[in-house]
């Protein structure tokens, strides 16, 4: 048997000799029908991997005519292929369809008006229309819900003709067909051809079309009922009665075993939710929807990973679904690396004081995993723990120091950036183990470790008896290191000079001098001259700058707006659901010109700027593609369609498609845009600590130079531009894993403490 | 709506390419074949390059790709790749690459049918079976006379089950099998337990019967107060799945489980609990570092169960590190050995009795290594079936059947529980 189909596979897919087109069109004329249809078999594999084959066009299609269905069902599927080449040669075929659309057979009737859509040129419409309506009235369901599809396929050609013809008259009254399938696919059908109509009356969903679907929902294919429940979720219910009626009617279908008829039902209680004034029934469908969702983690791992996805937003837009569920969320050894990402998510954000001990074990478990992001995504983890919730977080520190102790080098490093954290959220707790992360202090090589390091040092210099010597090793490297670094090294040593002046002139002096006169990076050279001038002229103020107090850091598992949000909510099972953003950010071709998504790219920028801090915590940028790629790629294969103008998920966010490398820079460049909105944090302060200093201290010179510099931000490869204001406002950090959110009040402290 | 659906072999080859919409061009593939055929770093199953998406599925030695430039609905399409699997497999025995190449005119005929202009239609294997069939050479008659038949089946409201079936013995087969999954924490704490069953039924039942179908369902028993004494060992299903053939309508208003079943085999329903799991297997392992050259395992095995019921082909991975050389173990019962390709001491016990327990006493031996990186200790993963034992303790009450010819019928009930994800971390 094997060698039977070895045999029977190499027949059709290894013979590439030269002139085979002319022995297939040998063949294809010959009189034995055997070899017609073997020549035609070859045809079509030839085509599969990609050969031209359209010479052949008048042989293939004069074997249409043939009673051998399989023999039909080939050339057809040729033709849909090769049509629009030959466009002169189709009229060719036109008669076979036509005929076959009255056969006695009603496969054959179904599969020449499935055919005859597909061919898309424009001889073929002027012979589809009588065709159609014949068949959109025929006696066999099998026809008419093929001839249903056939309708938004002539729309998708020429929507006047389909108006003109009274087709979509004719389809709308197919909704209250005898037949589910029939009724399924009519809907299918109207649901696009409104989404692409002018006027948007194709199909608005009223009382007497939702309790047609809703009858034929129980009794339809799989895929019917998703068609159904997607047109169901357009609806909009007088009342909360009603809308308490759909959900009943819906919520059966939350057993199907077909995990995206569970999705579309979730979808539909979600968004009728909206409607729902009593509490108990609320509490109801979500009790109802919990066990399913479970469910859904049992599926394949691609359907896990959408649900999974979907989960996410659920549980931010109702946060008391699944609540007892964590376990079922733990990793499983052999997860793939995206479900394991999207499981973590959720556990952090069911994470809470009478859970997290399972949590933390089941952490710090990970933590010792093979898979190096995995691992550093379960140390954040561990972080984002322990400032989310104030009792654990000792427990957590305490498994950042087993961890450590591990002396697995990038477990080290990623531990010490989220002390960095909970340093900062809260503060003069935990300095005990500052000795402990010392140690580790050779392993260091990435810059956000080693600039978290010595953030804390800088921090706690008083407590900190070597401090100076410290500071004295990394500045050994000092010009080689990387600007952040650079930075962090810069305001630690002045912060130092603060806490232990005598120990340290002599180092502080040395650093400002190398800064500004060896270090080309204007981000570095400002920050020396501005510290250095603050210390000269005032010191008292350049305390106040430095030493200031920092605001308080939080966690946000909310990380979605509520506009948003209810979109996104409207797209549940979608892939806007999958990528958390809304649809038209990455499918913008189709209903907008570049310039309609820059606008609403704008009128987005807070939502997006969210997104993005979102995607740094999930590093890995998973879901988004390489940008310049998908640049090229769109402009190679879009240039068949005229309408295109711009890809438009590089117009609209520069900064989303990154891979992990990326994604630090970006989160600086997305808290820099809203820089002016008051919510970066420091952002404020720094200015403001800016403004006066020029004034006091007599140095206008700086302010200039100050905004000069900032509109240079941008333009330096790999600069940090908030980080140096952030620095004036007194916590040099060039990165914060967490977009942060400090009080308004927090920046105006700030300015006070300053005069 | 899925735009274009390509199937893939393992070097990039297109084997099968089917556009339904004019938004993308076949040369499209070859964009996939860049983007992740020939990359090593995937990290997700949806890859948005410019506004085209592509999914992928992995099956055997191929890809399955849907594409759309749509903001589609993400799980349908997954689900259609896994289905078009399974119509596979339903028609081929198995869907692989050999397999494609050998029926890939069948394969376009079945997608045509099954994807219309991007919209999944009837997917049903059975029902595709009668009207898409493997030898084409057909009487043109019987065709004709059939095809009306087929279509309105095919459409109708029992699109899975023809009218006409006839049995000489009215026979119905219950297959309840459960996959037990465990999660087991270092300490022997149970991080995770749960069941996930599976009924798979075998009607051969003439006309159309209607089935109802019990369970010892801890909701529906104690709904009847007059049940509540006499039934003590119920199950707590958490949550459960049927065949689109269950009326899920009442289901969801009384939990019965009524349907009408297609002909021959399919999976009834699947269910979730995770309430009082009886384990199977207790794990007991010590493993112990010495030095940086010896780990010292001793793993301890119990049967869980009733001393007349038995196990079979249980196996126990455990794995070992990386620079292991070589191992030395001795196994109370069955055979224990080490295979290096799998970084593990395999473990394999042909018969378990219940009740009984065993233990695996051994000594990996490690090479030196100049970069010594801690070894990150993977959990023991188990595997074993044990005949007539459910985990969860679910039994099939009843199974009635009513036709209008009121015929007899026999049926039985298998149980079996195996292992899902049994892991156990040391």
């Amino acid at each position: 048997m094997a060698d039977f189909i070895k045999q029977n596979a190499g027949r059709f897919f290894a013979n590439n000799k030269k002139g085979e087109n002319a022995e297939l069109l040998a063949d294809l004329n010959s009189e034995y029908r055997d070899r017609r249809k073997d020549a035609v078999k070859r045809v079509i594999a030839n085509m599969t991997v990609g050969k031209d084959v359209s010479s052949l066009f008048p042989q293939v299609v004069k074997n249409m005519q043939t009673e051998d269905l399989e023999m039909k069902k080939l050339v057809y599927l040729y033709l849909m292929n090769y049509a629009k080449s030959n466009p002169d040669l189709v009229i060719l075929a036109v008669n076979t369809f036509v005929k076959d659309t009255d056969h006695v057979n009603p496969l054959i009737r179904a599969l020449a008006i499935r055919t005859m859509g597909c061919i898309r040129v424009d001889k073929i419409l002027d012979h589809i229309c009588e065709p159609l309506r014949k068949c959109l009235q025929d006696d066999n369901p099998y026809v008419r819900k093929t001839a249903a599809i056939g309708v938004a396929k002539l729309w998708d050609l020429d929507q006047e003709r389909a108006l003109e013809n009274g087709f979509v008259t004719i389809l709308q009254e197919l909704v209250s067909d005898s037949n589910p399938m029939v009724v399924a696919n009519a809907v299918t059908a109207l649901a696009e051809m409104q989404e692409s109509s002018v006027s948007k009356d194709i199909f608005v969903v009223n009382v007497a079309i939702m309790n047609k679907m809703l009858a034929a929902l129980n009794e339809c294919t799989e895929w019917g009922q998703i068609a159904i429940l997607t047109s169901l979720a357009d609806y909009k219910p007088m009342d909360a009665k009603e809308a308490e009626n759909v959900c009943e009617r819906v919520v059966p279908r939350l057993q199907h075993a077909n995990g995206s008829v569970v999705l579309s039902a979730v979808r539909v209680i979600m968004i009728f939710l909206r409607y729902i004034r009593s509490e108990d029934f609320i509490k109801g469908l979500i009790k109802k929807m919990s066990p399913p969702l479970v469910t859904l983690l049992a599926s394949a791992p691609e359907v896990q990973y959408v649900s999974l996805r979907n989960i996410n937003l659920i549980l931010q837009k109702r946060p008391d679904i699944l609540q007892n569920d964590v376990r079922v969320f733990f990793c499983k050894y052999n997860d793939p690396p995206y479900v394991k990402r999207e499981k973590l998510e959720i556990m952090i954000k069911l994470c809470n004081d009478k859970n997290i001990d399972q949590i933390l074990s089941e952490l710090k478990e990970y933590a010792s995993e093979v898979d190096v992001d995995f691992v550093r995504k379960a140390v954040r983890a561990i972080g984002r723990c322990a400032i989310m919730i104030d009792e654990a977080s000792e427990r957590c520190v305490n498994v950042l120091l087993d961890l450590i102790n591990t002396k697995v080098n990038y477990v080290v490093q990623e531990a010490i950036i989220v002390i960095k954290d909970i340093f900062r959220k809260y503060p003069k707790r935990y300095e005990a183990i500052i000795p402990t992360l010392c140690q580790n202090l050779d392993s260091l090589d990435e810059p956000e470790a080693k600039g978290s390091l010595i953030w804390i040092i800088g921090e706690y210099a008083e407590r900190i008896e070597n401090a100076d010597e410290l500071i004295e090793n990394f500045l050994e490297t000092f010009l080689e290191e990387n600007s952040q670094v650079q930075l962090q090294l810069l305001t630690a040593t002045v912060k130092l000079f603060m806490k232990k002046p005598d120990q340290s002139q002599e180092i502080v002096h040395r650093v400002l001098e190398t800064a500004t006169s060896e270090i080309d990076n204007p981000d570095t050279r400002d920050r020396a001259y501005i510290y250095w001038r603050l210390l000269s002229t005032n010191p008292e103020a350049a305390r106040a700058v430095v030493l200031s107090e920092k605001p308080p850091i939080s966690v946000e598992t909310r990380t979605i707006s509520p506009a948003l949000m209810d979109e996104l909510i409207n797209n549940i099972s979608t892939l806007a659901s999958v990528y958390h953003k809304p649809p038209k950010a990455f499918m913008g071709n189709r209903a907008f010109s570049a310039d309609a998504v820059k606008k609403a790219a704008a009128a987005d920028a807070r939502d997006e700027e969210q997104i993005i801090g979102d995607a740094v915590l999930d590093a890995s940028g998973a879901p988004a593609p390489k940008n310049a790629m998908a640049d090229l790629l769109d402009l190679d294969f879009g240039s068949s369609e005229p309408a295109y103008t711009s890809p438009p998920v590089s117009s609209s966010k520069p900064a989303n498609n990154s891979g992990p490398n990326y994604s630090a820079d970006l989160f600086d460049m997305s808290t820099d845009m809203s820089g002016s909105s008051g919510n970066v944090f420091g952002g404020m302060g720094g200015m403001g600590g800016m403004g006066g200093m020029g004034g006091m201290g007599g140095m206008g010179g700086m302010q200039q130079q100050q905004t000069q510099h900032q509109q240079q931000a941008p333009t330096p490869a790999r600069n940090d531009p908030f980080g140096d204001l952030g620095g004036l406002g007194g916590f040099g950090q060039p990165q914060q894993q967490q977009p942060t959110k400090p009080t308004q009040s927090s920046a105006e402290n700030d300015l006070l403490g300053l005069f | 709506m899925i735009s274009a659906f390509f199937i893939y072999n393992q070097k990039g080859e297109v084997l099968i390419s089917r556009l339904y919409r004019q938004d993308l061009k076949r040369s499209i593939a070859d964009i996939f074949r860049i983007q992740v055929i020939s990359n090593t770093d995937v990290r997700s199953p949806i890859i948005t390059l410019g506004s085209t998406s592509f999914f992928h599925v992995r099956h055997e030695n191929l890809y399955i790709v849907a594409l759309t430039k749509w903001n589609a609905n993400a799980a349908l399409i997954f689900e259609f790749c896994y289905r078009v699997i399974n119509v596979g497999r339903s028609y081929f025995g198995k869907f692989d690459e050999e397999a494609v190449k050998a029926n890939f005119v069948l394969i376009y005929e079945l997608l045509d049918e099954v994807l219309d202009f991007g919209y999944p239609q009837n997917s049903e294997a059975d029902t595709l079976k009668m009207y898409i069939t493997t030898e084409s050479v057909k009487s043109e008659r019987a065709v004709m006379e059939d095809s009306a038949k087929i279509t309105i089946q095919a459409t109708g409201a029992t699109s899975w089950r023809r009218s006409d079936v006839k049995y000489r013995k009215n026979e119905a087969f219950i297959d309840v099998i459960e996959s037990v999954n465990l999660l087991l924490s270092a300490q022997g704490n149970v991080l995770r337990a749960d069941v996930a069953g599976q009924i798979m039924m075998r009607a051969y039942l003439s006309g159309t019967p209607e089935c109802k179908f019990g369970l010892n369902d801890k909701v529906l028993l104690e709904k009847d107060p007059s049940n509540r004494r006499k039934t003590s060992n119920t199950v707590e299903i958490d949550d459960c799945q049927f065949h689109q053939c269950v009326k899920l309508g009442k289901f969801d208003s009384d939990r019965t489980i009524s349907f009408i079943p297609p002909d021959g085999e399919f999976e009834l329903m699947r269910y979730r609990t995770s309430d009082n799991i009886n384990l199977p297997f207790k794990v007991h392992p010590v493993v112990i570092e010495i030095g940086k050259s010896k780990i010292e395992y001793r793993i301890l095995v119990k049967a869980n169960f009733s001393s007349k019921l038995y196990a079979n082909n249980v196996v126990l991975n455990i794995p070992t590190p990386l620079n292991t050389a070589g191992v030395t173990c001795t196994a109370s019962s069955g055979k224990a050995k080490y295979v290096p390709a799998e970084n593990s001491i395999v473990w394999k016990i042909p018969r378990f009795q219940g009740q009984s327990e065993f233990t695996l006493t051994g000594e990996a031996n490690l090479t030196a290594m100049t970069h010594k990186k801690a070894w990150s200790r993977p959990p023991i993963s188990m595997d074993f079936q044990v005949l007539m034992f459910t985990s969860s303790g679910l039994l099939v009450r009843f199974l009635k059947v009513f036709e209008k010819n009121n015929y007899q019928s026999v049926k039985w009930v298998r149980y079996m529980t195996k292992a899902g994800n049994y892991q156990i971390r040391f």
